[in-house]
C-alpha cells in the first residue's frame, strides 16, 4: 500500500514589542516572578484592554513578509477556557478576521522548489507560565499578555523535510523583518504540529494526531519521521489510527501516547466588545511595505548575481538578518566580498560559535571588518598577521590604528628592504655558496633570516623578488 | 441637615460662602446614613474616616468657586472599584476584595473634589433589578420598605431618595440607573455608550454597561454626568466626543418649544400598568403645552429587544465573570483537593443563583453548536433594533415613554420567577441595545410609589434629555416630593 | 416542557462554565432555563436576511496605545491578594492535567 502524509503546522512566533498586546506592562525576560505585571496581566475586575499599535503593525507586516493578504476590516474574538496561567479565563485572540491570510512561502527540498501555503495568521496574546512542585503549580504571569503571531500551513506540507524547510523559511523571512528573534530555543518560536496519512486515491484525510515537546526544528523532522511510519504501520496491520496526542520523545525519537481527544474544545469564540474594531488603511500599509527590509530570497540573487558569491555562501550569509546586514554593510565599504563572506562564515562564525553569542552582542563591525579586508587586500598586512588584527576587532579596536600601534604593517618598500637583504647576504657567504652549488633550500633560510631581522613584517613576495634579483647577480 | 431642600448650586453656594463646611456637610451626611440606613439597607461599606479627613483637607485649602463639586458627599455603587476600599459587587466571591486601583469615574470626582462615604448595594455584579440578588441584604424602597428599590442600582438609588447623599453613580447595563430612580422618585442618566469611562466598572454586558449619575433633580445630574464624562486612555470604547457643561445649558424651562417628541406606541402596550400609562400621557400633554409636537411613532421590534439583550448580555457576562476563578483575588473554596476544585468550588459557592443563571444562559448561548442560533441572531435583531431608534429620532429630537411598566412592586414577589423579572426590563433593554443616551425622571404617583419617565435621545444628544427634563421638571412638582421613611420624616 | 435543553446539556454547560449543581438544583434549574431559552427563540420571527451583526456600539474605530512599556508597579499588592502566593508566584494546587501551552 502507498500512502501520502499531510502535516499542518501552527507556529507561535513572539514579537519583539516594548510593551504587551493589551497592556503597557513591559516585554521583558529574566525577571523576578509577576514583576513585570499589572492589574491587566493580572485579568482584575473593572480592567479592559487596550491595543498595542506596534502588535497591529508587526501582524501586518508578517502578512506582507509572507506574501499574505492583510485583512483591512478586522477584530479581535475571545477564546473562552480556563486555565491558571489565562488569567481572564478568556484569551485574546483573532478567530473570524485574522489579519491576514492567503500566504505562502517557497521551500527548496532537495532540489525541487515548492510553495507551501498559509491558510491564516492572527495576532494574540501569550499565556502565563505554570511551574510544577510535587503538589502545588505556581503561576508567573510576566509571559501573559506577551504578543504572539500565530501562523496556520494549508494542507500543502507532504514530507517531515517539506516540514523542516517550510520551517525554516518561515524563521529567515520573519527574522528579516526584524519583528521576532524567532528562536526555538529560546521560546520566541513554539511549533505544534499535526500530522496524518491516506492511502494514495483517498480523499478524505485520514486521522490526525498531535505532536508536543518538539523543541528544534531537527525534532519536529525526526517526531514526524518516526510518527509517519507508526501511522502507516497501524494502516498497514488494518488497525485505525486514534485522534490522540503524542510527546516526543528526545532520547529514543519515539512518538508516547499523551491523552486521546474525547471531542473538539469548545472555546466559544465571540467578538471581543472591549475593543474597537480596525480598519487598516491602504496608506498604513503601504508604508510598513515601504520600510520592509529585503527578504532573503531577494538578498541571495543579488549576493550570486551581483557580487559574485556561490549559491552555497550566500545561502549561509542569509541565514539570519544580522549576518546579511553585515556582510552588505561590509560590502557597502568597499571590502571584497569574496573576503567578506569568507571571514564572516570562517573566523566569525567560529568566534559567535566559541563564545555562544549572536552578532550584535559582539563588538565586531562592519567599518572594523571592512578595513582590515582592506588592509589585506592592499597589501598593508598579510593574512598571516590579519590573525591577530581580527583577535583586536572582535575587542571593538579599529584595525589600522591597531596595526600601526603594533608595528604589524608590512614592510614592502625595496628602499627599505635592500640594505637589510645585503647585510643579511654578507653576513651568510656559506649560503650564497650553498645556492651557487644549486642548493635551493638556502633560499629559505636566508629569507627566515631577513624575516628575523624585520620582526616578520617583510612581505614575503618582495624579500622573495629581491633576494633573488640578489643572488642571480 | 436636610438635602431635600438644597440642589448642588446651592450646597456649593453655602460651602463657599463658608456658611456651612465640607466637613460638616460629611459628617451630616454620616448622621443621616447611620439614622436611616437600618431602615434602607443602600449602604454595603462606609469610607468614614478618609471621607472626613478629605473633608477636612478641603475646607483647609478652602472651596474653590470654580469646582461646583468640591465638598461634596457622594456615594459609589459597589460595582466601580476604589483603591483600598473594598468593592464586592453585592458577591460573596469578592466579600474581602479590596481593588488595587481607582476605576475612571472615582477619580475624576475625587478630582472634583467629591467627597467618597462608601460603596451602595446592588444585584449581584448588577444581575437583577431589585437588589434582592444581592448577596449581603436587600435594599429598600425609600418611598415603602416592603417594596423594592428596584435595581440594579438599587442601593444608589434608595440612598439619594432617601436624602443619605445628593449624588450617587449608578451602572446601568438593561435599566440598573433609570429603574431603580424611577421606582425611588429621582433622576437618572444612562449615559450614550462610550460616554462615560467604563475602567473600574465590573463588567457585566461589555458592549452595554455605562456608568451614571443618580440625583435628586435635573440639574444636579448634568452637573455630574459633565464631571465624569470624557475620553479615557483606558477605555478604548469611550468617546473622543467633546463634554458639553451640560448644567450651564439649563436655565429655560420652555426650551422644549417647537421640538417634535416621538412617543412609541409600543411603550403604552399591554402589560404597562394603567397608572403609568396615564402619567405619560399627561407627561406629553405638558411637553404640548410647552409647545412641543408628541407624535405617536413605531418601535416595531420592540418587544424582541428583552430575548436579543438576554443573550448577549449574559453571553458577555458568562465570559467577563470567568475570571472569578479562586486563582488570584477573591474568594477561593477551602476544601479543594485538586485544580478543578477550586474553579468549580470557589465559583459554585462564590456565585448567587441568579449569577449563575445568567452564566448558564450565556456560556450555553456562546456554546458549539448554538453560537449561530442564538448569539449571532441576537447581535442581529440588535441591528435591527438600532435601526428601529435611528429611524424614530432622524425626525424627532427625543422619544418619551414610561421606564417600567409598572412601580416599585414588593419585596420577595416577583423573585422566583425569572422570566417575569426579565420582562421588567422591555422598556429599558433596547435603548442598551442601541447605546442610546436615556434619563429617567419623576413625573408621577401611583399608590404613593414614584412613576417614573424616560427620555431618549440620540448618541451624544445628553444635552436635549437634560433640557427636556429640566423642562418638565421645572413645570411639575413631582421631584419636590419627598418620602416619609415609614412616617419618620 | 418542550425540551430545548435537557438534564444532560445543563450539566455539560456547567462543565464549561466551572460551577457544579445538586440534583435538587439541576431539577430546579433544567426547566427554568428551558423557558428561558424558549423566550429566546421568539428572535426566529425577526427576520434578520442580510442583516449585519452588531456587536460594538461605540463610536471608536482604529484606538490604538502606542508602544511604550510602562510598568505600574503594582506586583505587590497584587500577590498581596493573591488566596495563595510563595515566592513571588501564585500558587495553586497541582495541574495535572498536560494540555499546557493552549496559546
Amino acid at each position: 500500500m502507498n500512502f501520502e502524509t499531510t502535516i499542518g503546522l501552527e507556529v507561535h512566533i513572539e514579537l519583539k514589542t516594548h510593551s504587551k498586546i493589551f497592556s503597557p506592562s513591559p516585554v521583558a525576560y529574566g525577571a523576578d516572578p509577576n514583576a513585570n505585571t499589572n492589574v491587566i496581566d493580572w485579568g482584575y475586575p473593572g480592567v479592559l484592554p487596550t491595543t498595542n499599535k506596534g502588535v497591529v503593525a508587526d501582524g501586518i507586516i508578517a502578512a506582507l513578509a509572507l506574501h499574505a493578504t492583510v485583512e483591512q476590516h478586522t477584530h479581535f474574538d475571545r477564546k473562552n477556557y480556563f486555565y491558571p496561567d489565562n488569567p481572564k479565563a478568556y484569551q485574546i485572540t483573532q478567530s473570524d478576521k485574522p489579519i491576514g491570510h492567503d500566504g505562502w512561502v517557497e521551500v527548496d527540498v532537495d532540489g525541487v522548489k515548492k510553495k507551501i501555503g498559509i491558510s491564516e495568521m492572527h495576532i494574540e496574546e501569550d499565556a502565563g507560565k505554570n511551574t510544577h512542585e510535587r503538589d502545588h503549580s505556581y503561576v508567573d504571569l510576566n509571559r501573559q499578555g506577551t504578543p504572539l503571531i500565530e501562523i496556520v500551513s494549508k494542507p500543502d506540507i507532504a514530507s517531515p523535510a517539506e516540514a523542516y524547510a517550510y520551517l525554516e523559511a518561515l524563521r529567515q523571512r520573519i527574522q528579516f523583518t526584524g519583528i521576532s528573534d524567532v528562536k526555538m530555543e529560546e521560546g520566541s518560536m513554539r511549533v505544534d504540529v499535526n500530522i496524518s496519512v491516506r492511502p494514495v486515491g483517498q480523499e478524505k484525510f485520514g486521522t490526525k494526531t498531535e505532536l508536543k515537546n518538539l523543541n528544534s526544528f531537527n525534532y519536529v523532522q525526526r517526531g514526524l519521521e518516526y510518527e509517519e511510519k507508526r501511522q502507516q504501520q497501524v494502516l498497514m496491520s488494518g488497525g485505525a489510527v486514534q485522534q490522540e496526542t503524542r510527546r516526543f520523545d528526545e532520547k529514543t525519537g519515539e512518538t508516547i501516547l499523551m491523552r486521546v481527544k474525547a471531542g473538539s474544545d469548545d472555546y466559544r469564540y465571540f467578538p471581543e466588545p472591549d475593543l474597537p474594531a480596525l480598519n487598516i488603511s491602504d496608506d498604513w500599509i503601504k508604508e510598513l511595505d515601504a520600510a520592509m527590509p529585503e527578504m532573503p530570497t531577494k538578498r541571495r540573487e543579488r549576493y550570486v548575481n551581483e557580487l559574485g558569491l556561490t549559491d552555497y555562501d550566500a545561502m549561509v550569509i542569509t541565514q539570519t538578518k544580522e549576518m546579511s546586514d553585515f556582510f552588505d554593510a561590509t560590502v557597502a565599504l568597499k571590502a571584497d566580498p569574496k573576503m567578506a563572506a569568507n571571514y564572516l562564515q570562517g573566523d566569525v562564525n567560529a568566534y559567535l560559535n566559541e563564545k555562544q553569542v549572536d552578532l550584535q552582542a559582539t563588538k565586531l563591525t562592519p567599518a572594523n571588518l571592512a578595513g582590515m579586508i582592506n588592509l589585506i587586500s592592499d597589501g598593508t598586512i598579510s593574512s598571516k598577521m590579519a590573525k591577530k588584527v581580527f583577535k583586536a576587532i572582535t575587542d571593538g579596536e579599529e584595525p589600522k590604528a591597531y596595526v600601526e600601534a603594533h608595528g604589524l604593517v608590512q614592510l614592502s618598500d625595496p628602499a627599505k628592504l635592500q640594505p637589510i637583504i645585503d647585510d643579511v647576504l654578507s653576513a651568510n657567504p656559506q649560503s650564497i655558496e650553498d645556492f651557487n652549488n644549486g642548493k635551493k633550500r638556502a633560499v629559505g633560510f636566508l629569507v627566515g633570516q631577513i624575516m628575523k631581522q624585520t620582526h616578520g613584517q617583510a612581505n614575503p613576495q618582495v624579500v622573495n623578488k629581491l633576494l633573488m634579483t640578489a643572488l642571480q647577480q | 441637615m436636610n438635602y431635600f431642600d438644597k440642589d448642588l448650586a446651592s450646597l456649593h453656594a453655602d460651602l463657599v460662602a463658608k456658611k456651612l463646611s465640607a466637613k460638616e456637610l460629611t459628617q451630616a451626611t454620616f448622621d443621616n446614613i447611620k439614622a436611616t440606613d437600618p431602615k434602607i439597607d443602600a449602604f454595603l461599606n462606609l469610607n468614614e474616616d478618609a471621607a472626613l479627613d478629605q473633608a477636612a483637607k478641603i475646607d483647609a485649602e478652602g472651596i474653590n468657586a470654580d469646582q461646583p463639586l468640591a465638598g461634596i458627599p457622594m456615594g459609589l455603587k459597589d460595582n466601580i472599584v476604589t483603591k483600598g476600599l473594598t468593592t464586592t459587587a453585592a458577591s460573596k466571591i469578592l466579600a474581602n476584595f479590596k481593588p488595587v486601583y481607582d476605576a475612571t469615574v472615582a477619580e475624576k470626582l475625587a478630582d472634583a473634589q467629591m467627597i467618597n462615604v462608601g460603596k451602595t448595594n446592588l444585584d449581584e455584579f448588577a444581575m437583577g433589578g431589585s437588589t434582592e440578588n444581592s448577596a449581603f441584604k436587600t435594599t429598600k424602597n425609600a418611598w415603602d420598605q416592603t417594596k423594592v428599590p428596584g435595581g440594579s442600582s438599587g442601593g444608589s438609588a434608595a440612598a439619594v431618595a432617601s436624602g443619605q447623599v445628593p449624588v450617587t453613580l449608578g451602572s446601568d447595563t438593561g435599566g440598573s440607573i433609570r429603574q431603580p430612580a424611577a421606582f425611588n422618585g429621582i433622576v437618572g442618566m444612562k449615559p450614550t455608550y462610550g460616554r462615560v469611562s467604563r475602567w473600574g466598572l465590573i463588567a457585566f454586558g461589555s458592549s452595554l454597561d455605562q456608568i451614571g449619575p443618580m440625583t435628586r433633580g435635573v440639574k444636579d445630574n448634568a452637573t455630574v454626568l459633565s464631571a465624569i464624562a470624557g475620553h479615557d486612555d483606558h477605555d478604548l470604547t469611550s468617546s473622543t466626543q467633546a463634554v458639553p457643561n451640560f448644567a450651564a445649558d439649563l436655565n429655560d424651562a420652555t426650551s422644549v418649544k417647537g421640538m417634535r417628541i416621538g412617543l412609541p406606541k409600543e411603550f403604552l402596550a399591554e402589560g404597562v400598568n394603567e397608572d403609568v400609562k396615564a402619567a405619560i400621557l399627561a407627561a406629553a400633554d405638558t411637553y404640548r403645552k410647552l409647545g412641543a409636537t408628541v407624535d405617536e411613532v413605531s418601535l416595531p421590534h420592540n418587544k424582541y429587544g428583552v430575548a436579543a439583550y438576554y443573550i448577549i448580555a449574559s453571553s458577555e457576562a458568562s465570559s467577563n465573570l470567568q475570571r472569578f476563578d479562586g486563582i488570584r483575588y477573591g474568594y477561593r473554596a477551602d476544601d479543594v483537593k485538586n485544580l478543578e476544585d477550586v474553579y468549580v468550588k470557589s465559583r459554585s459557592e462564590g456565585f448567587g443563583e441568579e449569577v449563575k443563571r445568567r452564566i448558564m444562559l450565556g456560556t450555553f448561548s456562546l456554546s458549539a453548536g448554538f453560537y449561530d442560533a442564538y448569539f449571532i441572531k441576537a447581535a442581529k435583531v440588535r441591528t435591527v433594533i438600532i435601526n428601529d431608534f435611528k429611524a424614530v429620532l432622524k425626525d424627532h429630537d427625543f422619544i418619551m415613554g414610561p421606564v417600567a411598566p409598572t412601580t416599585a412592586f414588593g419585596i420577595g414577589d416577583e423573585i422566583k420567577d425569572p422570566i417575569t423579572m426579565y420582562m421588567n426590563d422591555v422598556l429599558t433593554i433596547p435603548v442598551n441595545l442601541a447605546g442610546l443616551p436615556g434619563l429617567s425622571l419623576p413625573a408621577g404617583f401611583s399608590n404613593n410609589l414614584p412613576v417614573g419617565m424616560q427620555l431618549i435621545g440620540r448618541p451624544f444628544d445628553e444635552s436635549t434629555l437634560y433640557k427636556a427634563g429640566y423642562a418638565f421638571e421645572q413645570n411639575t412638582d413631582f421631584h419636590l416630593q419627598v418620602p416619609t421613611l415609614g412616617g419618620q420624616n | 416542557m418542550a425540551n430545548r435543553i435537557n438534564r444532560e446539556q445543563v450539566q455539560h454547560v456547567a462543565g464549561l462554565a466551572k460551577l457544579e449543581f445538586t440534583d435538587a438544583e439541576l431539577d430546579a434549574f433544567t426547566p427554568q432555563l428551558d423557558d428561558i431559552i424558549g423566550m429566546f427563540e421568539t428572535l426566529s420571527e425577526v427576520d434578520t436576511d442580510g442583516v449585519d451583526v452588531t456587536s460594538n456600539v461605540s463610536d471608536q474605530i482604529n484606538v490604538m496605545r502606542e508602544d511604550v512599556a510602562d510598568n505600574w508597579g503594582q506586583s505587590e499588592d497584587l500577590l498581596h491578594n493573591a488566596p495563595d502566593a510563595a515566592r513571588g508566584f501564585i500558587k495553586v494546587p497541582a495541574i495535572i492535567d498536560e494540555s499546557e501551552d493552549n496559546a
